[in-house]
């Protein structure tokens, strides 16, 4: 296990767990943290100084939805004035023209606005709120200002069908790059699985047309597309190692290596509240926990691919086999791979119903169905 | 793919070159990336302004460091342009 600790390059500040939107796949946790428990803006600023002195040099400005807080602009500020390199990571409610011109100023660099679906019905559906015009609206304003712009599709049951439509669109929006991201099974969409997990045919289908679409929209638009890793022969290699070069900062000042790790409920996570980032980056137990190579067993720890996909992803460890120390379900190679299996072959239905992301509390989301759960 | 020696290798418009105090290098940032640069991919990428030509920048710098580097500019230059964080602006029409 290398004793010495690598700088950490990309830092996603989760801004707030609130969200005009209640897409049932959202990866924050089921437990959201509510708006006076978040960071001030004096605390977001010092946790970005001392991040970028730690080496970030990627900032994602996350959430939640990170426009709610009114201080965004001041915080992105404070990161252009640090040199770090912003995206705002956004559902674009909630963004004019006026505060988009306000961000540009204060020097984000990368606008990523989510879009749901390439017709407004299914976008609406899955986000659970109008929010059709406001995106598109949004994406005109951040194309006519010059930014970097990414158009973000998470692909699930419902829509993998109309990826081609989903592309075309993002084109005709004006993407720079197009993410179009499998849902992973974290947060709300591990409760809603059933309902989001697409067959097999849609996967294969949907290879294809990416591969027809990169060709098509070479030096245009950048594509990248995230297969679903359950229908993969080996797992995701959770962002280059846990606490090799990303963490996050949550609502709440609790810093996790990966945005998912919350759910890991047998680790306990310092905040920058009490503790410096660098000490929890070096020292935490949570970072120090899967850092490496030692904790591995088998068929991790003789397996060639060891340095290449990391063991997997821990919180998907811990979440299908209830061991954030086995190897992740997905690969394989793991015993435990039956589970994904039946999963896979469980996928029927066509018709999802949600369990739509909401605060503790608050009221059902707009435009749920009667008869969806929640 | 190699880069033809009359490509007019330029950065993509949507990255930057910045130094990283924390490193002491360069580096180009990017949506989603970060690159470290050596001394010698930062003065190739300094010359990257989409109207000198790949034949143009191996000149510039094999008298710079008094020995042919023209194989590894084309080399470095091409891996970029597979990437997609150098265009060529003959491409742009």
């Amino acid at each position: 296990m290398p004793t010495t600790t690598g700088k950490p390059t990309t830092l996603l500040a989760e801004l707030t767990h609130r969200c005009p939107l209640h897409c049932p796949y959202c990866s924050n946790p089921v437990a959201l943290t509510r708006s006076r428990g978040e960071l001030s803006t004096e605390e977001w600023q010092r946790v970005l100084t001392e991040a970028r002195a730690l080496g970030v040099l990627q900032l994602g400005l996350s959430g939640g939805e990170p426009l709610v807080r009114r201080d965004l602009e001041a915080i992105v500020a404070h990161a252009r004035g640090l040199g770090l390199y912003s995206t705002l990571v956004t559902s674009a409610l909630g963004l004019t023209r006026e505060r988009a011109v306000r961000l540009k100023d204060a020097g984000i660099d990368h606008v990523q606005i989510s879009f749901q679906d390439a017709e407004r019905e299914g976008a609406e559906r899955i986000a659970g709120t109008p929010s059709w015009d406001a995106k598109h609206a949004a994406a005109r304003w951040v194309k006519e200002l010059g930014l970097a712009f990414t158009v973000n599709v998470v692909l699930h049951r419902a829509n993998l069908d109309r990826l081609a439509e989903i592309i075309d669109m993002a084109a005709a929006l004006g993407a720079d790059r197009l993410e179009l991201a499998n849902t992973q099974y974290y947060g709300w969409a591990v409760t809603n699985r059933a309902a989001l997990m697409p067959t097999r045919a849609q996967v294969e289908r949907s290879v294809e047309i990416v591969d027809r679409a990169v060709e098509r929209y070479r030096r245009r638009m950048q594509i990248i597309y995230v297969l679903p890793d359950y229908h993969s022969e080996f797992p995701k290699p959770c962002y280059g190692g846990w606490g090799a070069h990303y963490l996050v900062v949550a609502p709440d000042g609790r810093v996790l290596p990966c945005h998912a790790a919350s759910d890991i409920t047998t680790l306990t996570f310092d905040t920058v509240r009490e503790r410096s980032l660098a000490w929890i980056w070096d020292e935490s137990a949570a970072f120090r926990a899967f850092r490496g190579d030692a904790w591995m067993r088998e068929p991790c720890r003789s397996c060639p691919r060891k340095h290449v996909d990391f063991g997997g992803c821990r919180c998907q460890a811990f979440a299908l086999v209830g061991d954030a120390a086995a190897t992740d379900p997905v690969c394989t190679l793991s015993p435990e791979r039956y589970r994904i299996d039946a999963m896979l072959d469980a996928v029927a239905s066509p018709e999802p119903t949600y369990r739509y992301r909401t605060m503790p509390g608050a009221a059902p989301a707009v435009g749920a169905r009667a008869g969806d759960e929640g | 793919m190699l880069l033809a020696g009359t490509a007019r290798p330029a950065l993509w418009h949507l990255a930057r070159i910045d130094f990283d105090p924390v490193r002491e290098r360069r580096v180009l940032l990017y949506p989603e990336g970060a690159v470290l640069l050596n001394d010698t991919a930062a003065e190739i990428l300094a010359l990257c302004d989409g109207v000198r030509t790949v034949d143009d920048i191996a000149a510039t710098l094999s008298v710079r460091y008094s020995t042919d580097v023209t194989a590894d500019v084309v080399e470095y230059l091409s891996q970029l342009a597979e990437r997609e964080l150098v265009r060529d602006a003959n491409d742009d029409g």
